[in-house]
């Protein structure tokens, strides 16, 4: 828990912003804590640099690409569709 | 759905076409694996669940009225299978202990940064080698809590909605929230510390 002197209805401080990141980016955020969020960034450097960063950790984790499908695997499923299209005899309809 | 992408392979399946179900299992298969993984003990355990989905798919698939994406739908028979099968049984802790963000000991005690943030960003962009950078960002994912992993892959690898994490993962919206909002955070203190004071 943030000390009392924290919880403040006027001015955040750094320590609380950095909690604030991700409701603000996913637009949860009252229309109030918005204006309070970016009042403090508009202050603050180094909270700013923060949001950039997790901004750039979205977008890079963005970028990770899926494994590829093994070929071997890709057979065994093809044998699964084929054994599914057996039992279930004349296959869908 | 309108706009499901996987709607027209759907309907190629439904008409008995091979070759639509090795796309559509192409498509979704490292996902539902490294899902299913956050519930079983090994990689082959997760393995045959993912067969054991699709051959639910398969099964199922006359039932699926498409009031959820194709996805949502698949990825949701896949956790209730991963949670039958698994082990471990961890619905009733969805979010666990209060978990700061950044080390508060960064802060003074006034809550203001003590020790900023490192610049990294621009580095990242400028010089870094980008398999380097994947590298320790996928190694600090597999380090995540599982469920803050699950959460991050769906939304920010596999880019899933927040409803649809909601729905596969049956959280509410305000745990996602919470769990996205820790896994995000101890990403980028890893990208910190990897590349920040350079």
């Amino acid at each position: 828990m943030l000390p009392k002197l924290f919880r403040s209805r006027h001015k955040i401080v750094c320590q609380q912003a950095v909690e604030l990141v991700t409701d603000y980016l996913e637009g949860r955020l009252s229309r109030a804590g918005r204006r309070r969020f970016e009042a403090h960034l508009a202050g603050c450097p180094h909270c700013t640099e923060y949001l950039a960063q997790m901004r750039a950790t979205i977008e890079l984790t963005g970028t990770l690409t899926a494994d590829d499908l093994p070929g071997p695997v890709q057979d065994e499923f093809i044998d699964l569709y084929r054994r599914w299209r057996a039992d279930a005899g004349d296959g869908p309809g | 759905m309108d706009q499901d992408p996987d709607a027209d392979l759907l309907g190629r399946l439904r008409a008995g076409d091979e070759q639509a179900f090795v796309i559509l299992v192409r498509r979704h298969h490292a996902a539902m694996l490294r899902l299913a993984c956050g519930y079983v003990p090994s990689v082959a355990v997760a393995e045959e669940v993912v067969q054991d989905t699709w051959l639910g798919v398969l099964r199922g698939l006359g039932g699926f009225e498409g009031r959820s994406s194709f996805r949502t739908w698949l990825l949701r028979i896949l956790v209730n299978r991963a949670r039958t099968t698994g082990a471990r049984e961890r619905r009733s802790v969805p979010v666990g202990d209060p978990e700061p963000a950044v080390d508060p000991s960064r802060f003074d005690g006034t809550g203001h940064w003590a020790a900023p943030p490192e610049r990294w960003v621009e580095e990242a962009d400028r010089r870094l080698d980008a398999a380097k950078l994947a590298g320790r960002l996928r190694s600090a994912i597999d380090d995540l809590p599982d469920r803050q992993r699950e959460v991050v892959t769906l939304r920010d690898i596999e880019g899933l909605s927040s409803e649809e994490v909601c729905s596969v993962l049956e959280i509410s919206e305000g745990n996602q929230r919470v769990l996205l909002h820790r896994g995000r955070s101890r990403l980028r203190q890893a990208l910190e510390t990897e590349f920040g004071g350079a």
